[in-house]
């Protein structure tokens, strides 16, 4: 192993991991909204704000899916040293990280059970365009209406309407994040 | 002052992103109770054990607590609870609902509108709303998978069949934007309307294992009839300290031959009224 995957991971852990689910949580409950989110130093290809979410929430209990030009030795092992989270395909994933592109087909995903409905992937769209233009998104969380660039509002539209089933959403890029549940309705 | 003999807020950081994880799922599904590994606590079962492993994954050190038992902060399960993460966590804590980014409650919604920088954070005896009426676990599962609610309209209605009207006045259930049916913990059904709020809710269940949250705006509908609406009930008297009229009240018994008087239930209003009512 190289020693630079030690590294870039939570300084304080307790105290940064605290603040960055602090906006995992915001994001969550106001869907579409771009929240900060910072501490973490994960190695190319992936962004600071997705290996911030990934330090805040993955451990050896959750099975994480490296979609496409993710899935790399260096980013294997930085996982493996700060999360130890096993890696796996799209099927058992927990957690799944890369370009919208690369994590596609979404039926390749669990999205719960009837009786379980948050046995469900959480998706981490790296390197997404975060921007309050585009699909008209209502809901729990939004007062009126917002918007959101989402890479393909069909995709999502048919992703609400498995509710309470389905798939949730981070959008990272750089230090920012949007998040979008499985609650929010498209259009 | 921090006791450095502990991790940040008591729980070591595996609970907290197992207990971070169930709180976004209960966000994303928002009603449905998520099953969590709880924690034995420093406390016993029914003194808030889920509403302090809530907290404890929630706060960061920049948070203000409030910790409020039936609207009161100087109770002893309030004080002891604000006293633990004083240490575990070195945060700062208030009695004032607006100053509060983190309010813990027992039973109560403050009376003070909430704002979309805080966060409230419920402690839940029993979160299932069909428990009394269906025991097994398993069965209760399968009637919020299929969204099998006739039992507690049987139930409510066995209330006007029996009293002439919905008697059922606390933990008063509700279903969350048309899905699913929920126990919004044992607050006054007085509290119901205010559950349509601005702040994140987060319940937590210690004992019983489940966390589930409402985002801000959630709809938030209290179960009735046509003909017998939900009424959010309170005692027909105004406070005997600050005269609010628009504030749930406690009924205080004063002396052995039964004299008694009605007092706000939220301490932090009543004295913020008669603060202002003195200057």
């Amino acid at each position: 192993m190289q020693a630079h995957l030690l590294e870039g991971g939570f300084d304080d852990a307790p105290r940064a991991a605290s603040f960055a689910f602090r906006a995992l949580m915001n994001a969550m409950a106001r869907p579409g909204r771009i929240e900060w989110i910072e501490g973490a130093c994960p190695p190319a290809p992936i962004s600071a704000a997705a290996g911030a979410v990934l330090l805040t929430l993955a451990d050896g209990d959750t099975p994480i899916h490296l979609a496409g030009v993710c899935d790399r030795d260096d980013l294997r092992g930085w996982l493996a040293f700060h999360t130890g989270a096993p890696l796996v395909g799209p099927g058992e994933a927990v957690f799944a990280i890369g370009r919208w592109e690369d994590l596609l087909p979404l039926d390749a995903y669990p999205i719960g059970t009837a009786e379980y409905p948050d046995r469900s992937t959480t998706l981490i769209v790296d390197h997404a365009e975060l921007a309050n233009t585009g699909a008209r998104l209502t809901g729990p969380g939004i007062e009126t209406e917002t918007r959101f660039a989402l890479p393909d509002p069909l995709s999502f539209a048919r992703n609400a309407r498995l509710f309470p089933l389905g798939l949730d959403f981070y959008f990272t890029n750089g230090s920012q994040l949007a998040a979008l549940p499985r609650s929010t309705r498209i259009g | 002052m921090t006791d450095q003999s502990y991790n940040f807020a008591y729980l070591d950081e595996q609970t907290k992103r197992m207990i971070r994880r169930a709180i976004l799922k209960g966000l994303a599904i928002p009603g449905y109770q998520v099953p969590f590994a709880s924690r034995e606590m420093p406390m016993p079962y029914g003194w808030g054990t889920g509403g302090v492993q809530v907290s404890a994954a929630t706060l960061t050190p920049s948070d203000t607590l409030k910790v409020i038992d039936q609207g009161a902060d100087d109770t002893t399960n309030a004080v002891s609870i604000r006293k633990f993460f004083e240490r575990t966590a070195d945060v700062a804590t208030t009695t004032a609902t607006s100053d509060a980014t983190v309010i813990q409650t027992r039973h109560r919604i403050p009376e003070e509108e909430l704002s979309e920088d805080q966060i409230l954070v419920y402690q839940v005896p029993i979160p299932e709303p069909l428990r009394f009426l269906e025991p097994r676990e398993t069965e209760t599962r399968k009637m919020h998978a299929l969204e099998e609610y006739g039992l507690m309209h049987v139930k409510l209605y066995e209330d006007i069949a029996r009293h002439g009207h919905i008697a059922t006045s606390y933990a008063y259930p509700v279903k969350v934007e048309g899905r699913y049916v929920m126990d919004p913990s044992p607050i006054p059904k007085f509290d119901n309307p205010k559950m349509e709020m601005a702040a994140i809710q987060l319940f937590g269940a210690g004992r019983e294992q489940r966390i589930y949250a409402l985002p801000p705006y959630t709809k938030v509908v209290s179960l009735d009839f046509d003909d017998h609406p939900f009424e959010a009930s309170k005692a027909p008297q105004d406070c005997a300290l600050c005269g609010a009229s628009d504030s749930y009240l406690d009924e205080v018994i004063t002396d052995d031959d039964g004299s008694r008087m009605f007092v706000c239930s939220d301490t932090d209003y009543c004295e913020k009224r008669r603060e202002g009512q003195a200057a």
